[in-house]
């Protein structure tokens, strides 16, 4: 056997340290099979890291990828691994931050609604994701007394999430992911709220108005029906509480409801 | 303190997986798979791609198992790290094996994380006494907490650590002896990294401990040069399995007999007939091999 004393050792940390920094030498005692440093073999790793995890990045935001093309995207999911390389194992959480780092990105400032396009993204992936749970019986509500009705509480679903924007960010998410065919003209104008559910296995978006994103977004947030209906009137005069609560249960944004005394 | 888990029975790795070929499981193929009925032997999914809490791949999955054996096999686990075992992920990995009770179960001789880092690649170790030891504890570790034995597999190397004190052989052999893990044998795994490091892909099989061996991974690789001009071999499961693989195959078949065989192909993935058909070239080996057996045996 051969001593190990007398060759470098490489830890952990500077294995590491070399693969995401491209500037870097080969750490000393990675050797080919003529025992000399092979920066080439050591680039199969970095390659593998930053092609792997930048394609898990343009799995979860295809639509940004479309938005920003092929190469541009390379670029950026290239920077952003750098940055942010994933904290677990389980790739399917990786991209958290992708929103904000959109927002930070200096280069893309002249894109401002991107970021919201990634919100849009990350909530439709943990929607995809979220536990199985069948959506609450819109007939529920009907057997609560009309003295009570006021003081109603839901309990969100598990795949409930919602995305508000001063951007028309379901038009631009749609026309470059979920439906590029049947996307009309944009508004770059005109903020949008979206309610995202998966009632069974399939993913559902809603545009929202005004007064039915302020009333979904507090009642996910566990308002009671009397207070959210209240803000939803005040944000938007033509709101309909029957037509926005009808609309909430049949997508299946709530999982329970709860009578608070 | 090291068990002999191939002495527990519970600790036993499942029968239900057929020494036949399998693919890895892929979501575009799942309806393809059922509407058909496909025949063959097993999916092997990667534990990683279920560790959501619900969702379409819970119930493609189910719908899967239901219907085939299943291999549950680990990218993520970093069982080389040089830090303890990640007991989250450890926990999440047991919970599956619970869930979905895998026929077989198995990990990678590979580090992944470091420090808060995950690098979604299998690295390489150093083959030393000090990263034995701690591979042994962490497989003991796994072992205990999943209620099983495990199957650690072979790795695809580009670089060799000039601190290594022994081979790759004679570090899985130990690693076999002390904690009582069985191997999964990742042929083109091994033909890419004898080729990477110039040594003889035939030679490594004669003298691999074959009677741990409870899985074999055929896969594609790509091919590409190293700074000398060498081949180097990149362990890229985009294409079908090479010929000087499929050789391999045979000869380590025709020497040990059949054993459950799962085609990877994981990048650049196929319509699912062209992928069948990979695995069912794997099953035409396996019961040429099984009957030719069965003649001597006569
Ligand atoms: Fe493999």
């Amino acid at each position: 056997m051969r001593s190990s004393l007398s060759h470098p050792q490489v830890d952990a940390a500077s294995f590491g340290r070399a693969l995401l920094d491209p500037q870097s030498a080969t750490p000393d005692g990675l050797t080919g099979p003529d025992g000399q440093t092979a920066p080439k073999r050591f680039n199969v790793y970095r390659n593998n890291v930053i092609v792997s995890l930048s394609e898990a990045l343009g799995e979860t935001f295809p639509g940004v990828k479309t938005l920003l093309g092929e190469d541009y995207f390379k670029a950026l999911a290239r920077a952003f691994v750098t940055a942010h390389p994933p904290l677990s194992p389980v790739l399917i959480w990786y991209g958290a931050e992708f929103a904000d780092f959109l927002d930070a990105f200096p280069p893309l400032q002249a894109y401002p609604y991107l970021g919201d396009v990634a919100r849009l993204e990350w909530a439709w992936l943990q929607a995809y994701h979220a536990a199985d749970a069948a959506p609450l019986d819109p007939a529920r509500l009907g057997e609560v007394s009309p003295q009570q009705l006021g003081d109603v509480c839901f309990t969100p679903h598990p795949a409930a999430h919602m995305v508000t924007s001063r951007w028309p960010v379901w038009a631009i998410a749609r026309a470059n992911r979920f439906e590029p065919d049947e996307a009309g003209a944009i508004d770059l104008a005109e903020p949008q709220s979206v309610l995202i559910t998966r009632p069974d296995m399939d993913v559902n978006v809603f545009l929202l108005r005004a007064g039915g994103a302020a009333l979904t977004m507090d009642l996910l947030q566990g308002q009671t029906l009397a207070d959210a209906a209240g803000r939803a009137q005040e944000e938007d005069g033509s709101f309909s509480l029957s037509d926005c609560l009808s609309d909430c249960l049949a997508a299946g944004a709530f999982s329970g409801l709860l009578l608070n005394d | 303190m090291v068990s002999d888990t191939r002495s527990d029975p519970a600790l036993r790795c499942g029968a239900a997986v057929p020494a036949r070929a399998g693919a890895g499981l892929k979501a575009d193929h799942v309806a393809d798979i059922l509407e058909t009925g496909a025949d063959i032997g097993f999916f092997e999914v990667h534990a990683e791609n279920y560790m959501g809490a619900g969702g379409p791949p819970h119930r493609q999955l189910q719908a899967v198992r239901e219907r085939y054996p299943l291999s549950l096999h680990g990218v993520g686990l970093s069982i080389g790290g040089e830090q303890p075992l990640d007991k989250d992920h450890l926990k999440r990995l047991s919970d599956l094996n619970r869930r979905y009770e895998p026929g077989l179960f198995s990990e990678h001789l590979a580090w992944s994380s470091h420090d808060t880092t995950y690098f979604n690649d299998l690295l390489p170790v150093p083959y030393d006494e000090a990263t034995l030891n701690r591979v042994c504890d962490h497989i003991d570790e796994v072992q205990e907490t999943v209620g099983r034995r495990m199957l650690l597999e072979n790795p695809s190397t580009y670089v060799a650590f000039a601190q290594s004190t022994m081979s790759e052989l004679d570090f899985l052999g130990e690693i076999v002896r002390r904690t009582g893990c069985g191997l999964l044998l990742d042929i083109n795994n091994v033909h890419v990294s004898c080729t990477n490091h110039e040594r003889s892909a035939s030679d490594y099989l004669a003298a691999f401990p074959m009677a741990a061996v409870g899985e074999i991974h055929l896969g594609g690789h790509a091919p590409d040069r190293d700074d000398a001009g060498r081949p180097l071999l990149i362990d890229a499961h985009d294409r079908e399995v090479d010929q000087a693989v499929w050789q391999l195959f045979e000869d380590v078949i025709g020497a040990n007999g059949p054993l459950p065989t799962l085609i990877e192909w994981d990048n650049n993935v196929p319509a699912w007939p062209v992928l069948l058909a990979e695995a069912q070239a794997a099953d035409r080996i396996l019961a040429q091999t099984a009957g030719a057996r069965r003649k001597q045996a006569v």
